[in-house]
């Protein structure tokens, strides 16, 4: 039998771009395929920022949130199979109480395991961990034929590779087994490096005494010349039981009831501006800026501070936002980052939120993102002077060999995109292989010319 | 968080498992600490079910298929559950098959089935445990049926109707069993986010299956025999209930 679609829009997390489209969402792990006839794209927790779990026009995106089953647990390996629309927030409240942790978390917990093994993400700990992909140790797919199969490092590896960081499009990810870190507690042990301007955050983030497991920096995107790069970098590890108060100590693997609320409105157009951003941004910085001894901080603030509010893309309002997340490689990654910020603080984009990472080496994923270098991330409301100027900023970053996080991208082109990713040829043999005709397909896909011979 | 409660060890018979709204239930049961088994007619989800069951709440969790229009078959399907959980305390029968009510005015195999998969298949497969439970004199039945029970509308009568009569059955059977302590609750729940009604247009109030399940099984805590889930469909149907006939005959619901 069919299963029912809702005829609908369908957006990313950033509400930009809309695409009129269907969904349906199955309950059953075997209604998870693809539909008769017609492209599809398997869409978790819509998460993305852009449109890479959004259909083309009128086709069908399959939600996949009720195929979260939990199959098998390990740990003696830390190893747990799950379906891969459950959330790493259910791995969380599943493994933290038993003393594990997801080896690579991202900025969200709200996200689901296929979107993160589709998008292949990192965390603040990607120079020491690589990101999510690495510590996948088997994907099962759904492939377009309706056959399923299992692939893994050693078992088809370039069906793996090409899955990790593919964005959906090789096969529905039906589940997936992957490996978890033993921790001692539910704490993080932080600390804070006020970074005046970017030459000191880039000399923080060099110094291997300053480093820790998980290392960030929050940057203040509006401050310009003798402050540009204004920053607070931040360092923080799993506490062990030696380094919590007493109090906590007895009970470190205790996680904290969940508190979310809800930003309960869209915000108009003008509520973010370059004056309310600037001083929100003041603020951040001299409150953050203060924490210079270490301390003690619970896993859910140091790790995921946004999802405290629930919905908090409402604060862009109804037109959205569009978040630009680029890398560029480490030769000149100073030189990129320091003229991508100059540009935003010259055309004052009110960028709320704007972090500054150092990046490992990848890992063997043809579109997988992260790289050995620096990213950064600005958000930037929705008007229309945007999509230009992100072109010029995108244009810029290509030419220092940088390139654009797809799950966050909603603008690029082909060229640029192509230039971003050159073993883009490598991932598309693999698709070619186990989906010739594109049947999973995206808006993504589509508008990145990625359906090439089609 | 749950407290296990003095029954936390019981076997509990989820049957029509592997519904959204069961599924809620069979979490909430988990985490008091009741052995499962779980009845369906899909073995592949039954299986995946039970194993996110005992790898997230270290219970045992079984399972077999279970088809309710194969009525012969009731009584061999009681005696396995009881025989591989040891016992049986307690049962839940989430079957529910809204079927389509257009279809069923024009072929009798539809109406047939709606009737059979709601009321027929409930009354001999439940008939079965509640001798059981009624001989054991401790335990619990639990059965779902819909507020489309409590008055017939032109859009879902066919399906209103069975559970109508399971209502009635069950609160009869509820008279019967009342001396001997065990309990019979009835659920009637509103629209639930369920694959039953994902997509139909102008549904209103629509309820997470996981928070409806979840208060299934907290009828058990509480003395109340029918219950409406989520509770303000009670007031809803008692204005539905209360409207004339003459006026509710003319009315599109």
């Amino acid at each position: 039998m069919a299963l029912a679609e809702l005829q609908t829009q369908i957006t990313g997390w950033g509400r930009y771009p809309l695409h009129p489209g269907r969904l349906n969402r199955p309950e059953k792990i075997r209604d998870l395929r693809l539909p008769e006839s017609g492209g599809a794209i398997a869409r978790g927790q819509g998460r993305a920022y852009g449109d890479a779990a959004t259909p083309h026009d009128n086709e069908l995106a399959v939600q996949t949130e009720r195929l979260n089953r939990f199959l098998a647990w390990d740990p003696m390996a830390g190893l747990l199979t799950l379906e891969a629309g459950a959330t790493l927030s259910e791995v969380i409240e599943f493994a933290a109480p038993r003393g594990f942790f997801p080896r690579v978390a991202p900025g969200t917990r709200l996200l689901s395991i296929g979107g993160a093994i589709a998008a292949d993400v990192h965390g603040k700990n990607h120079h020491h961990m690589g990101s999510f992909g690495s510590h996948v140790s088997e994907i099962e797919l759904t492939l377009a034929s309706g056959e399923t199969v299992v692939c893994s490092p050693r078992e088809d590896a370039e069906l793996f590779w090409a899955t990790v960081g593919g964005m959906g499009l090789t096969g529905f990810i039906r589940q997936a087994s992957i490996q978890l870190q033993p921790i001692d507690s539910v704490w993080v042990s932080a600390r804070h490096y006020p970074c005046a301007n970017l030459d000191e955050a880039f000399r923080i983030f060099e110094d291997p005494l300053r480093d820790d497991q998980h290392t960030v920096a929050w940057v203040d995107a509006l401050a310009s010349g003798p402050n540009l790069g204004r920053s607070v970098v931040m360092a923080g590890h799993h506490a062990v039981r030696d380094e919590l108060p007493p109090h906590v100590a007895d009970n470190a693997l205790a996680l904290k009831p969940k508190k979310e609320r809800n930003f309960p409105l869209d915000l108009p157009a003008w509520a973010l501006n370059p004056l309310s951003v600037k001083m929100f941004n003041a603020l951040y910085y001299k409150t953050q800026a203060a924490k210079t001894a270490p301390f003690v901080c619970d896993i859910e603030s140091f790790f995921f501070p946004l999802d405290a509010i629930g919905q908090w893309h409402r604060l862009y309002g109804k037109r959205g936002f569009a978040q630009f997340q680029c890398l560029i490689p480490r030769a000149r990654a100073h030189e990129g980052v320091r003229e991508i910020l100059e540009r935003a603080a010259k055309a004052r984009k009110a960028s709320f939120l704007s972090v500054l990472k150092r990046l490992g080496p990848g890992n063997p994923a043809p579109l997988s993102f992260p790289d050995d270098g620096y990213t950064l991330t600005l958000d930037l409301p929705y008007n229309d002077k945007l999509p230009a100027f992100l072109g010029e900023l995108t244009d810029r970053l290509t030419s220092y060999g940088g390139r654009l996080y797809l799950a966050k991208d909603a603008f690029a082109t082909p060229e640029q995109f192509r230039i971003g990713y050159p073993q883009f040829d490598q991932w598309l043999a693999v698709k070619q292989r186990v989906d010739p005709e594109w049947r999973i397909r995206s808006a993504l896909s589509q508008r990145l010319g990625m359906e090439v011979g089609q | 968080m749950t407290q296990p409660s003095a029954s936390a060890g019981q076997p509990v018979w989820i049957l029509g498992a592997t519904s959204g709204m069961a599924r809620g239930c069979a979490i909430e049961l988990a985490k008091r600490g009741h052995p499962l088994y779980l009845s369906g007619r899909d073995d592949e989800e039954l299986r995946r079910l039970a194993l996110d069951l005992s790898v997230r709440y270290g219970v045992t969790v079984h399972h077999g298929e279970f088809d309710i229009e194969e009525i012969d078959s009731h009584a061999d399907a009681l005696k396995q559950v009881i025989e591989t959980c040891g016992g049986l305390y307690g049962v839940v029968f989430a079957i529910g098959y809204l079927g389509d009510h257009l279809k069923a005015r024009e072929e009798w195999r539809e109406a047939n089935a709606i009737i059979v998969r709601n009321f027929t298949g409930a009354v001999s497969v439940l008939g079965l445990a509640a001798n059981h439970l009624e001989k054991q004199a401790d335990g619990f039945i639990i059965g779902v049926t819909s507020v489309a029970a409590d008055r017939g509308r032109q859009s879902n009568y066919p399906y209103g109707a069975p559970k109508a009569g399971l209502s009635a059955w069950l609160a009869g059977l509820r008279n019967r069993l009342a001396p001997t302590g065990v309990r019979v609750i009835e659920i009637k729940p509103g629209y639930v986010d369920t694959a039953m009604t994902y997509g139909l247009p102008g549904l209103f109030l629509v309820a997470d299956p996981n928070d409806v399940g979840r208060d299934i099984v907290r009828a058990l805590d509480k003395s109340r025999d029918v219950l409406y889930l989520p509770g303000f469909w009670r007031l809803i149907m008692l204005i539905i209930r209360s409207v004339p006939e003459p006026i509710f005959k003319k009315m599109k619901l």
